[in-house]
């Protein structure tokens, strides 16, 4: 009788412990943001809002989040596209090296972008003679961008193209269909559930984005200042109401992109 | 599955599966015009991920080198860069060790906890990812916000002598948040998969308990859970924005191996950034060699437990 009694202290004392570490960990932070950002009432958060520098910062990281995402939809779609239909040299390289921009630490991913496009670069003194500024401009910041969210929509196509059916493939060819009709109707449905869920991941990730972004962005308030630099400004200005009013406009965003991520793939999983 | 990474973990199992068949367009039965452009567009491919991943890579290490390798050694030993990446080390430590723990213990729950009912387990479930939207300098702003000296619990905390925003236990927070899904989200679709008659038929000889646990479900979750600390040590090791905010990036006290970097940029000195960023760089690479290998463990477990599961059928 004792040792059982022991054992459902035990039990529910793990449980209590368990549930306390999320709720800590992750509920309370995430409430208390929102909390914050409300805390001068509902006039004093439209007034953060309606602060030029703030909604400039979130329109730019919104605009450029969306060139970024475009990009990688085309370069990731070609590049999961050939690793899965060609055998080539170095095949298996390329492959593990798609995950690179997740393993290394953003800051990295920022300094490299800074040193191989800065004005000291090869690249980047061609584009200072052409009269092209690239870094402090929103040409870096872009490129971080796809630096950083590189390996989402290429390891979303993946398993789809692992998956499909060539029979249709071939199917179509057979019928006479044209190689760019065969790929826009047969080809692209079959890639593009996880050509839209590999988009939206890499366009949350864009957004949130600050360690790469931070360091080649040159920050100029109304010009390169993207929300989460904005953010890191006013924390360290001491205007936790601001930060908290663009922190809060950032986070919901996201969360309605995961939300219709979990709900694409749901329904995929149903079918 | 609300998992961002689950697209990722799956893909491996079919990929294995087909280069395992063997290569299904043999380059010799390609018709020459669909050749010559197959040829093109492998090279395609080969210039962006050369332009997006390698250049980037060699430009950084030719900067590491760029005064000699007297400068790259004295950057890595300078006091300052030292404390810097004990710091880094002690957080990783212990973030990894702390989310290994209760990252399996989540899993556990999840799959398992039918005390938890359904309606409750689908709110854990969708909790789980939050940090994966979060961005890490909100991340890092949040526990400034809960935990700062300006804040009730910060008070307290520092009342009773424990400092937590800019000191070490506030570090640690912040990556324990950010890292939180990782371990979560390798063990869960294992733990789906190995099913629970082997745990059961365990169980009815006993109740479920450690040696349950150690018996049957440890090995077949292992490589999972290898893989989920990996990953975990990659993002604790790199996490910069919510370390940046949280930690005050106080020389010699605060600082880590990111946030170093982050302020020899700023004060314009790129070949000492280089050089940290470098060793950071190839313990990178060195975990993603370790990833692929416990990838390819992992796989070929979750393989045979798929055969096995057919062959009981």
């Amino acid at each position: 009788m004792n040792v059982v009694l022991r054992h459902k202290g035990a039990l529910w004392g793990f449980r209590t412990t368990l549930l306390l570490y999320v709720f800590l960990l992750i509920v309370l932070p995430i409430g208390g943001i929102y909390v914050q950002s409300f805390a001068g009432g509902w006039a004093h958060f439209t007034e953060s809002l309606a602060e030029p520098l703030a909604w400039q910062s979130v329109a730019l990281t919104f605009r450029l989040a969306l060139i970024a995402t475009a990009i990688n939809v085309a370069l990731g779609t070609m590049s999961a596209w050939v690793l899965h239909r060609y055998r080539f040299f170095g095949r298996a390289w390329l492959n593990s090296l798609v995950d690179l921009p997740f393993a290394l630490p953003t800051a990295v991913g920022g300094l490299m972008i800074l040193l191989l496009l800065g004005p000291g670069s090869i690249t980047g003194g061609l584009a200072e003679m052409l009269g092209i500024r690239i870094v402090f401009a929103e040409p870096a910041i872009v490129a971080a961008m796809v630096f950083v969210t590189f390996p989402f929509v290429i390891r979303a196509v993946q398993p789809l193209l692992e998956e499909a059916d060539r029979a249709e493939e071939e199917a179509s060819y057979t019928l006479g269909a044209s190689r760019v009709r065969t790929f826009m109707q047969v080809l692209l449905p079959q890639m593009r559930p996880g050509i839209i869920s590999g988009a939206m991941l890499a366009f949350s990730r864009a957004m949130a984005e600050f360690g790469a972004v931070v360091l080649v962005a040159g920050n100029i308030p109304g010009k390169t200042l993207i929300a989460s630099v904005y953010i890191f400004g006013e924390i360290e200005s001491d205007n936790p109401q601001g930060a908290a009013v663009v922190s809060v406009m950032l986070l919901s965003m996201s969360f309605v992109v995961l939300w219709f991520v979990s709900v694409l793939q749901a329904r995929r999983s149903q079918l | 599955m609300t998992d961002p990474f689950s697209t990722i973990s799956s893909y491996n199992d079919a990929s294995r599966y087909a280069s395992a068949r063997g290569s299904r367009t043999p380059p010799g039965s390609v018709p020459g015009a669909r050749q010559k452009q197959s040829i093109i567009l492998i090279v395609l491919t080969y210039l962006i991920f050369f332009a997006l991943l390698i250049a980037p890579l060699l430009q950084m290490i030719a900067g590491a080198f760029e005064h000699g390798l007297h400068s790259f050694i004295s950057a890595l030993t300078r006091p300052a860069a030292i404390h810097a990446m004990a710091m880094t080390g002690a957080v990783v430590v212990i973030v990894t060790a702390i989310n290994t723990i209760f990252g399996i213990l989540t899993a556990l729950v999840l799959v398992r906890g039918e005390w938890l009912g359904t309606k409750l387990r689908h709110v854990l479930n969708s909790l789980i990812d939050l940090p994966f939207a979060v961005s890490p300098i909100i991340g890092g702003f949040m526990i400034v916000l809960l935990l700062g000296p300006n804040t009730i619990m910060g008070a307290m905390f520092a009342w009773a002598g424990i400092d937590i925003v800019y000191a070490f236990p506030g570090m640690v927070l912040a990556t324990l948040f950010v890292t939180f899904p990782l371990m979560v989200r390798e063990v869960v679709p294992v733990l789906q998969e190995i099913g629970t008659q082997q745990e059961e038929a365990a169980s009815m000889l006993g109740s479920y308990d450690w040696t349950t646990f150690w018996r049957v479900t440890w090995p077949s979750i292992r490589w999972g859970v290898l893989y989920g600390v990996v990953l975990t040590i990659a993002r604790s090791l790199g996490e910069f924005g919510a370390v940046l905010v949280v930690s005050g990036n106080i020389m010699n006290k605060t600082q880590t191996a990111t946030t170093l970097v982050y302020q020899d940029v700023e004060n314009f000195n790129i070949a000492a950034a280089s050089s940290v960023a470098l060793v950071l760089a190839l313990i990178s690479v060195v975990l993603l060699l370790v990833m692929e290998w416990a990838k390819k463990h992992k796989e070929h477990k979750a393989h045979q437990a798929h055969n096995g599961q057919k062959g009981v059928h």
